[in-house]
């Protein structure tokens, strides 16, 4: 009897793949590759319902380094994929990206003016802005009393053991540059020492170097300053109105995800109706709300709640005073190498 | 009896699964990388692993991996004897096995991930233990984030590996050798030191090894753990191995820690030899 069961248990389970296998090879199959949690949950479904013969084939990846080595295998043939800024040009550099027909993305005109022809699609012919924001600095105001407006209050004494900083060589590395008065860019091995130096003398003041639980240890009270990502800083906010988000007034850096189109890509057009989709104010208002970071859409920004809109924190005027402030990250292929083993050497100090 | 054709798709298994991945692996370490994509041969890679620096790092995970290894053992063999005993207990009276052992595997089942936080939930500064320590008026403790730490979730996240092999020592010795041993007059301890313990040898190298090497390896445990505040060998590969341009450092790395590896087993071999010699005795 035992052996009916499971013998009839295997049956069901062949059936049920072989069916939702079959079920989809009559459709096109689109695969999007974006960051865990960053999209509307219902979206895949509006648009599979707006274009019902296409299937997507949704997967997340950790970090965009994770996302580089499996696109640069080619062994899957995903279609859009939404990366940042330096990790844009890098691909763009080494060919990894298809060119994109905007005559197939009329909604594209939606996208806020001062995102176009940023550093790393100087042409505007890879990239469609999705999100964008800031990194600064998340302290809680009941530990904090001194102003938190410069980089420097991370190095100050008095909060010793209550500092959180990202696990990020690019970042952290950066922001020590800024400190010191250079590019967040620079590439200068003079510069790099002395941004190596000031990190490893932060080194005993900071509790830990994070990921993700930098976001917990914040909302429950653990920690008084801490380095984030804006969009991750209106999310603790939110959760503890104790915090409050600071960007240095050295200025800081602007990074933006945009959606782009590998060469694995098999189905061109579909990828672009699918950026179109997700380009139109609706539906980029729904991400936004959902995601909570600055959306790159205009439209669908002056959508959004007054509360929300006019946050000088989420929606900083980007004018020429606060843009000459702000840098992108660029690629550097050498200067990766460099900032890995400087990391490690800081880590280990 | 045998047909050879069965063993087929075992070949392709470890051909596709480790001939290849390891042969990738030396071919990376052993070359630089260039950005025309020529390959040359180069021993780079491995002068660089022998900097001070990295290696404080595998000193470092070494010893994490040994203090984890001591505590997995000093709580895990207890446990494992007082579970084998009462389930020797259980079949000498005809009933089927207790399901204890079960309750020490149950947590595998679940989400690493899950288990990891819910540690953070209670190691921080006002987490459930510090909450349960000022109830009782006791001092609180802030370990998230030492080399404590570290150790804690190592011990927890393996010691299922310890009990095991132990626990299926233990449960099939022969309860005549212990009767004669106290027929012949030796109290409990003697029983322990002379009989039990010896017996139980091969299940403590087993252990030993299932749990040094995952602990020597493992870079999740170490960055949830230590929040970056020192890395480990494991650690060390991931970051570079993420970074494109260190896959061929990162390589060199992996062919060092394999060396440890061997190393360890080939140490815990001979543990085992001297013991079955002494059993002949």
């Amino acid at each position: 009897m035992k052996r009916i069961i499971s013998i009839f248990v295997c049956l069901i389970f062949t059936l049920s793949i072989a069916l939702t296998f079959g079920g989809c090879s009559s459709k096109t199959k689109l695969f999007v590759y974006n960051v865990g949690d960053y999209i509307h949950p219902d979206v895949i479904e509006m648009f599979e319902k707006e274009h019902p013969d296409i299937k997507v084939v949704y997967e997340l990846f950790d970090s965009v380094e994770e996302m580089y080595m499996k696109v640069s295998n080619g062994t899957s043939p995903y279609d859009v994929v939404i990366p940042s800024d330096y990790m844009i040009e890098q691909m763009r550099e080494e060919g990894m990206l298809n060119k994109i027909n905007f005559e197939n993305v009329p909604n594209y005109e939606n996208i806020d003016s001062s995102m176009r022809n940023l550093d790393f699609d100087p042409t505007n012919e890879y990239a469609v802005p999705y999100m964008w924001g800031t990194i600064g600095i998340l302290y809680n105001k009941t530990m904090v009393d001194d102003p938190v407006d410069s980089w420097d209050i991370l190095w100050n004494e008095k909060y010793k053991g209550e500092i959180f900083m990202l696990n990020q060589e690019r970042d952290m590395v950066s922001i020590a540059l800024k400190k010191c008065g250079y590019s967040m860019n620079s590439d200068n091995d003079s510069e790099l020492k002395e941004a190596e130096k000031i990190l490893k003398e932060q080194n005993p003041l900071v509790k830990a170097y994070c990921g993700d639980e930098i976001k917990d240890n914040m909302i429950n009270g653990n920690g008084a300053l801490a380095i984030v990502w804006s969009g991750d800083a209106y999310f603790c906010i939110e959760q503890n109105p104790d915090l409050a988000f600071a960007i240095p007034k050295e200025g800081t850096n602007l990074w933006f995800d945009c959606m782009v189109i590998p060469t694995t890509s098999t189905h061109q057009a579909e990828a672009e109706m699918f950026i179109d989709f997700m380009s139109r104010p609706d539906i980029a208002k729904l991400n936004a709300e959902y995601i909570g970071y600055s959306t790159a859409n205009a439209s669908a920004r002056d959508m959004l709640e007054d509360s929300v809109k006019n946050d000088k924190l989420r929606y900083p005027e980007l004018d020429e005073e606060f843009m000459s402030k702000m840098e992108i990250f660029a690629y550097n292929k050498e200067r990766n190498a460099k900032l890995t083993e400087i990391w490690t050497r800081v880590l280990n100090s | 009896m045998y047909k050879k054709s069965l063993s087929y798709p075992h070949l392709v298994w470890m051909v596709a699964f480790v001939i290849v991945p390891m042969f990738l692996i030396f071919l990376y370490a052993f070359t630089s990388n260039t950005t025309d994509g020529n390959i040359s041969f180069t021993f780079d890679n491995f002068k660089k692993c022998i900097d001070p620096m990295y290696l404080k790092i595998y000193a470092n995970s070494i010893w994490i991996a040994f203090l984890s290894v001591v505590f997995c053992l000093i709580l895990g063999y207890p446990a494992a004897k007082i579970l084998a005993d009462k389930d020797r207990r259980r079949m000498a009276a005809g009933k089927k096995a207790s399901g204890l052992m079960m309750l020490f595997v149950m947590p595998m089942w679940m989400n690493v991930m899950l288990r990891l936080y819910s540690w953070l939930t209670i190691l921080q500064p006002n987490g459930v233990l510090n909450s349960f320590l000022g109830i009782l008026n006791l001092p609180e403790i802030d370990i998230m984030y030492t080399r404590t730490a570290v150790v804690l979730g190592t011990v927890y996240d393996f010691i299922p590996f310890m009990i095991m092999p132990i626990y299926s020592v233990l449960i099939k010795i022969d309860d005549s050798l212990i009767e004669a041993a106290e027929d012949l007059g030796a109290n409990k301890s003697r029983v322990f030191l002379k009989v039990i313990l010896p017996l139980s040898l091969p299940g403590i190298v087993s252990g030993i090894t299932m749990v040094f090497l995952p602990a020597l390896t493992s870079f999740y445990i170490s960055d949830f753990f230590s929040g970056g505040q020192f890395m480990l060998i494991g650690n060390l590969i991931e970051k570079n191995f993420k970074n494109p341009v260190g896959r061929n450092f990162g390589s060199s790395l992996s062919i060092i820690l394999m060396g440890f590896a061997f190393l360890s087993m080939h140490i815990m071999k001979l543990f085992n030899k001297s013991n079955r010699q002494m059993d002949m005795f």
